[in-house]
């Protein structure tokens, strides 16, 4: 191979602002399968052809359509209680969804308006919110997670609290960056000039710069999430029965490895698919509003 | 450079002596910590005597100075399942840990490279390509979901590795590559983006004018120079398994501290939890530590100078 082979010739992107997206590869099936996922978020047991709980032991370990004694009542086949796996996914949609967006929405919003403190005044302001940081990452995730189910005990809310506690910190690290730099800015100074309050340079100033981040961070995050989640209830220390989620069914499904392997790789290939779509708009929105940051 | 040196330590202290704050408060926001730190059938006696031991009648603030004063002599309180000191405990286990993390570490750096160096020398082809789609789908996979594929395949249906538990080198394969999976996307892309600013560089081109073979110049001195950002941030990965240990361990009974703790979590033992996770953030922090002062020796052009 030669060395002039390395490097092909850099394709422009067409002019015009649909055309530029269209250039930039909008991610079409990313979007839709979003779509379908939160389309079962809203609409969850209402539009799953079974009960996500029915027990029906007659109809256990049915296999997927597509295999041998596969059907069309149980397109995903079922699991040891005879529950229907498709619509166990539909149901569990929800759990992995909302969790994610709750835990964001306060995360972002809760790290956010740290990072931007944090910036803003700097000193010993700066100093001491960055040491929390530093210490609020010195514990692993899953590890604070651990202690927090130990104390409370583990539901729904134990997961979000436990998400929203370990997530924050990107946001105060990240927004804090862009605001060192931001409040540098004329703007920032006129603005002060002016006399506009620190609410107002805050939210009238500072706050529109920082959305693009705060979207892109918010898009990549939702995949870290969904992926905690599952970790925290399949080893059963977040979402519990009779509630559905995808790491639930997966930790239901190790009990039975040997007898379906439809229910343990169908749930997995939900949270896999639903992270991808979730990580690749996520690069995407990255690449569209923040060209330096682009991957060489 | 000495004081680079000792405020990144001192800033370590604080993070670790802020994370014991943390666990010993979060320990306390459940009401009586006594609930926590005995069995429920514990008699009176023994609960007023470690009512009395641990100050509970005290403020919190001397609370917490009894509890780190103890903890700075190694005592944890006893584990009430095993009757066994919790930090005795949780060390026993540290090996395993620190071996299957050193495993799953190995595992990724030997895919990240190849692939890392591959996709910058052909940039744009199918491989650079292969190695993109490969990244996304390891971030994209939970790691304990990938461990039960890898026991669906090869311990159930082809039967060649163990499924679970100790034994023989056999054992750790899966879970170092359940483990290791993840990391390997991001260093894939460290490793590119590094080789691609060395290709560009000089003394590659002066290599190639003066005719040396395209593959010694990758594979020996350009990676050499593009394997240095890798090297730095190994302990960051390091310090990332750790954390999905506690997953994987679980899924594979590796005895490591990550499944003694998630056993502690069930039976109550709330002494190993706080051990445990005190002990994992130790190790976190001086690998994350490690790493800011390795940048200076290992590359002599970065130096502390401000």
């Amino acid at each position: 191979m030669t060395a002039d082979a390395t490097l092909p010739a850099a394709t422009l992107p067409p002019r015009g602002w649909i055309s530029r997206l269209r250039g930039r590869g909008l991610p079409w099936i990313s979007m839709i399968i979003l779509g379908l996922v939160a389309i079962a978020t809203i609409f969850g047991e209402s539009i799953a052809p079974h009960d996500p709980n029915g027990l029906n032991l007659g109809v256990a370990f049915r296999p997927p359509l597509w295999a041998a004694k596969g059907e069309w009542t149980y397109p995903l086949g079922t699991d040891n209680l005879g529950r229907d796996i498709f619509s166990r996914i539909i149901t569990g949609a929800r759990v992995s969804l909302v969790s994610a967006l709750y835990a964001i929405a306060f995360a972002g919003s809760i790290g956010g308006l740290v990072g931007m403190i944090s910036g803003y005044f700097g000193g010993i302001v700066d100093a001491i919110i960055m040491r929390l940081v530093d210490i609020q990452m010195s514990i692993p995730a899953l590890a604070l997670a651990l202690v927090i189910a130990a104390v409370f005990g583990a539901d729904f809310d134990t997961v979000v609290i436990v998400i929203i506690v370990t997530y924050w910190t990107w946001y105060a690290r990240i927004v804090r960056g862009e605001i060192l730099s931001l409040k540098e800015r004329d703007y920032v100074a006129l603005a002060k000039v002016a006399g506009c309050g620190t609410f107002t340079i805050f939210f009238r100033h500072l706050l529109p710069n920082i959305m693009n981040t705060l979207l892109v961070l918010s898009t990549l995050q939702v995949g870290q999430v969904i992926i905690f989640e599952a970790s925290l209830s399949f080893l059963g220390l977040g979402i519990q029965a009779p509630d559905v989620s995808w790491g639930l069914m997966l930790a239901d499904a190790r009990g039975y490895l040997t007898n379906a392997w439809w229910a343990i790789t169908m749930p997995g290939i939900a949270i896999m698919v639903t992270c991808l779509s979730a990580n690749m708009i996520g690069d995407w929105l990255r690449d569209t509003f923040d060209p330096k940051r682009r991957q060489l | 450079m000495t004081g680079y040196v000792l405020r990144r330590v001192l800033q370590g202290l604080i993070s670790i002596v802020g994370a014991s704050i943390v666990i010993f408060f979060v320990s306390r926001l459940s009401g009586d910590p006594i609930v926590l730190l005995l069995p429920s059938e514990a008699p009176p006696a023994v609960i007023e005597q470690t009512r009395i031991e641990m100050g509970l009648n005290e403020p919190v603030w001397k609370q917490y100075l009894i509890f780190a004063g103890k903890a700075l002599t190694g005592d944890f309180g006893k584990s009430y399942r095993w009757q066994a000191p919790a930090l005795d405990l949780v060390l026993g286990r540290l090996p395993a840990t620190i071996g299957l993390a050193l495993a799953a570490l190995a595992f990724s750096i030997l895919l990240a490279v190849p692939f890392g160096v591959l996709s910058a020398v052909y940039r744009g082809s199918w491989i650079d390509t292969l190695g993109k789609g490969f990244a996304m789908l390891g971030q994209a996979m939970p790691n304990f979901w990938v461990g039960l594929l890898l026991i669906l395949v090869f311990a159930i249906h082809l039967d060649i590795l163990p499924a679970y538990g100790t034994g023989s080198p056999a054992h750790i394969i899966m879970p170092a590559i359940a483990l290791g999976w993840y990391p390997v996307a991001a260093q894939t892309r460290i490793v590119r983006s590094a080789m691609l600013d060395v290709l560009d560089s000089d003394y590659i081109r002066m290599g190639r004018a003066v005719g040396a073979s395209e593959s010694v110049l990758v594979w020996k001195y350009a990676l050499r120079n593009a394997a240095i950002p890798l090297v730095t941030i190994l302990g960051v990965y390091f310090a990332a398994m750790l954390g999905g240990a506690f997953v994987v361990e679980t899924v594979f009974a590796w005895p490591g501290v990550g499944r003694t703790v998630v056993e502690a979590v069930f039976s109550r033992d709330f002494p190993v939890v706080q051990v445990g996770v005190l002990l994992t953030s130790i190790l976190f922090v001086t690998s994350n530590l490690l790493v800011d002062l390795s940048y200076g020796f290992i590359d002599p052009r970065i130096r502390y100078d401000r």
